[in-house]
């Protein structure tokens, strides 16, 4: 029983890991209908940043979180003003095809420039603590890792839902033309929105490196977790994200360590095409 | 519109253009460096790769980013005839190219009913589930693959070690092969029937074509000829193993390139290989040690700026031109 516990702790912690990922994406998807393929390689360049301010200056990576999340924000607007924007308007893929170029471009420069070494940071204010909850030992990192995700999340839903300017991106999201006749300015909406979904993936990358190991290819499998994610909690909605980043990371760890390791990805994929075959717009999708 | 059997001055131009292909062998400059063969060899195969992706994403309009898995099977479908069964790598050919389109049937018949990005993340999901399924299937070779030994060169077994020159006919046979089905598919009703339903599938259905028999053939149809190439891909490379060819990177190129020489253009795959692959082999062959990836940037930032400012492609800028120089001839003509 203990062990069950356990395994469902580390599914769940691993989870709220995705869905700190997953909200950023899950946010330009619902408002704008674009993927971005650079999503993990946004988390990556972080994931650097909060590496390098570690190693160079010894700043905490909880501290340099802040600092990948206004990274990643500037490098989110910047994306969308010079490549999200023309294709918006064209075929439904060319956003996803141009963000997988840019997510070539991001990866081998980091590749050519910082090498395929993977690089922990040692001596963090978290890392390799744990906590011991009755028998079940709680890892410290992913803890506050998952804290941030709840508490990041709520802030996002809050300001879609509750604020003036998450009117104005529901407005956009609904009907673009009509929200600028109703006198909102939907190109710094999109804008707003794309760094925002940055930042989100930025302060996650920032949080990584004191358990995580960086190298060029950490991304990858991050935007398929966070596509899938998204995909199966429904267009645009950030409590099925939640919801669906949860069953992932529990079917991951339930997989993994009743089945065997290599099977664990191959239940998440598996999961998210039967919840596709039978609501094929995800969980909570309309 | 429908003109079987006729020749027109486009079928000469692609003849005239698969003689010079055929002569290149003959050429000094072939058999001076055997780099130059395998980058031609490549251009060959990437090109009908990407063509074979062509019917069902370009003139069918069905994105799938899942082409590795069938290029893997057919690649598997050699290997197994060679490594495990010890035959010639024929029937494994064949067989390989069959089971490929008839799981690609089996796999978009559900899910074609998806739309949008959730049709391209399943593609992405069932790439994954492949590659980790053959990593652990140790009847075809685990995650340590299929190793050739050693057997007689030529056509029998398809294999060459000395010259490349067997390679190079071979893959022009393949060439000949998938654009051949391409030409001929879009002249025939078929293609209208493709390019109807990549238009608009609900007044497609509405005058009567059946869409989800249109999209299932051209599904089988595509798969089965990545498959093919697969096996090419295994009997030139003497292996075969999941991360070679059942990886999103490898699904990724069939799209990329396609899209880089013009979606739903007959030369476009075409284009799109000539460019990018010599610029691939050639940038790893002289900044392979000094600067790692710098091909794939390269690569990276010219999809984000065809994307972005020519969607059309190599051929789109093609078209600009040669219709500039019609205009500007006819203008001449009329002064």
């Amino acid at each position: 029983m203990a062990t069950f516990l356990q395994v469902a702790f580390d599914g769940l912690l691993n989870g709220l890991l995705y869905a700190l990922v997953a909200a950023g994406l899950s946010l330009i998807w619902g408002v704008m209908d674009v993927i971005n393929f650079a999503h993990g390689e946004f988390l990556m360049i972080a994931m650097y940043l909060s590496y390098w301010l570690g190693f160079i200056w010894k700043i905490d990576p909880l501290i340099s979180s802040i600092a990948g999340g206004a990274f990643v924000f500037i490098v989110g607007a910047l994306t969308y003003r010079l490549v999200i924007s023309r294709t918006i308007g064209k075929s439904a893929m060319s956003a996803l095809l141009a963000t997988f170029g840019l997510s070539m471009l991001l990866k081998n420069i980091c590749l050519n420039r910082f090498s395929p070494n993977f690089r922990l940071l040692q001596d963090t204010l978290l890392g390799g603590k744990t906590l011991d909850l009755a028998g079940i030992i709680i890892p410290v990192p992913q803890l506050v890792i998952g804290i941030f995700a709840l508490a990041l999340l709520f802030v996002i839903y809050r300001l879609v839902n509750k604020t003036r300017l998450g009117w104005a991106i529901q407005a956009t999201a609904m009907d673009k033309e009509a929200a600028e006749l109703m006198g909102i300015n939907t190109e710094n909406i999109y804008l707003l929105v794309f760094g925002l979904g940055g930042a989100c993936v930025g302060i996650a990358g920032g949080l990584l490196p004191s358990y995580l190991a960086v190298h060029p290819e950490v991304g990858a499998l991050f935007s398929l977790i966070a596509f899938i994610c998204v995909a199966m909690g429904g267009f645009g909605s950030i409590p099925g994200a939640l919801l669906a980043s949860l069953l992932i990371g529990l079917v991951e760890a339930f997989a993994g360590f009743y089945i065997a390791p290599v099977f664990k990805y191959v239940a998440v994929f598996g999961l998210y095409l039967a919840v596709v075959m039978v609501r094929p717009r995800g969980l909570f999708g309309w | 519109m429908l003109t079987k059997g006729k020749i027109d001055r486009k079928d000469l131009f692609w003849l005239g253009l698969l003689a010079v292909f055929a002569a290149i062998p003959v050429t000094p400059w072939f058999n001076h460096s055997s780099f130059a063969q395998h980058v031609l060899i490549q251009v060959f195969l990437y090109s009908s790769m990407a063509q074979a992706w062509n019917i069902l994403g370009g003139y069918c309009g069905q994105v799938s980013f899942g082409h590795s898995v069938f290029f893997g099977i057919g690649a598997y479908g050699a290997g197994m005839a060679v490594v495990k069964f010890g035959l010639i790598p024929w029937p494994g050919i064949l067989a390989g190219a069959v089971i490929a389109a008839v799981v690609a049937v089996a796999i978009s018949y559900p899910c074609f009913k998806l739309k949008g990005h959730y049709f391209a993340i399943a593609t992405f999901a069932i790439v994954e589930i492949f590659n980790r399924l053959f990593m652990v299937w140790y009847w075809v070779g685990g995650a340590i693959g299929l190793d050739y030994g050693f057997t007689q060169p030529g056509w029998k077994n398809f294999v060459w070690y000395q010259s490349k020159v067997g390679y190079f006919y071979g893959v022009l046979l393949l060439f000949m092969l998938v654009f051949g089905i391409v030409r001929w598919i879009e002249r025939h009703r078929f293609g209208f029937y493709l390019r109807a339903v990549r238009e608009g599938q609900e007044t497609a259905e509405s005058l009567g074509v059946n869409s989800t028999r249109v999209k299932l053939s051209a599904m089988a149809l595509s798969a089965f000829l990545a498959a093919l190439c697969g096996a090419f891909f295994a009997q030139y490379n003497y292996r075969v193993d999941p991360p070679m060819v059942m990886s999103l990177d490898m699904s990724m190129k069939f799209v990329l390139i396609t899209i880089l020489g013009g979606l739903g253009t007959f030369y476009g795959p075409l284009l799109g290989a000539a460019l990018l692959i010599p610029l691939q082999e050639y940038t790893r062959a002289y900044l392979g040690g000094i600067g790692g990836g710098v091909d794939l940037i390269i690569f990276g930032l010219l999809i984000v700026i065809v994307v972005v400012y020519q969607p059309k492609g190599i051929m789109g800028i093609l078209d600009r031109i040669l219709n500039g120089i019609r205009r500007s001839r006819s203008g001449e003509g009329g002064k």
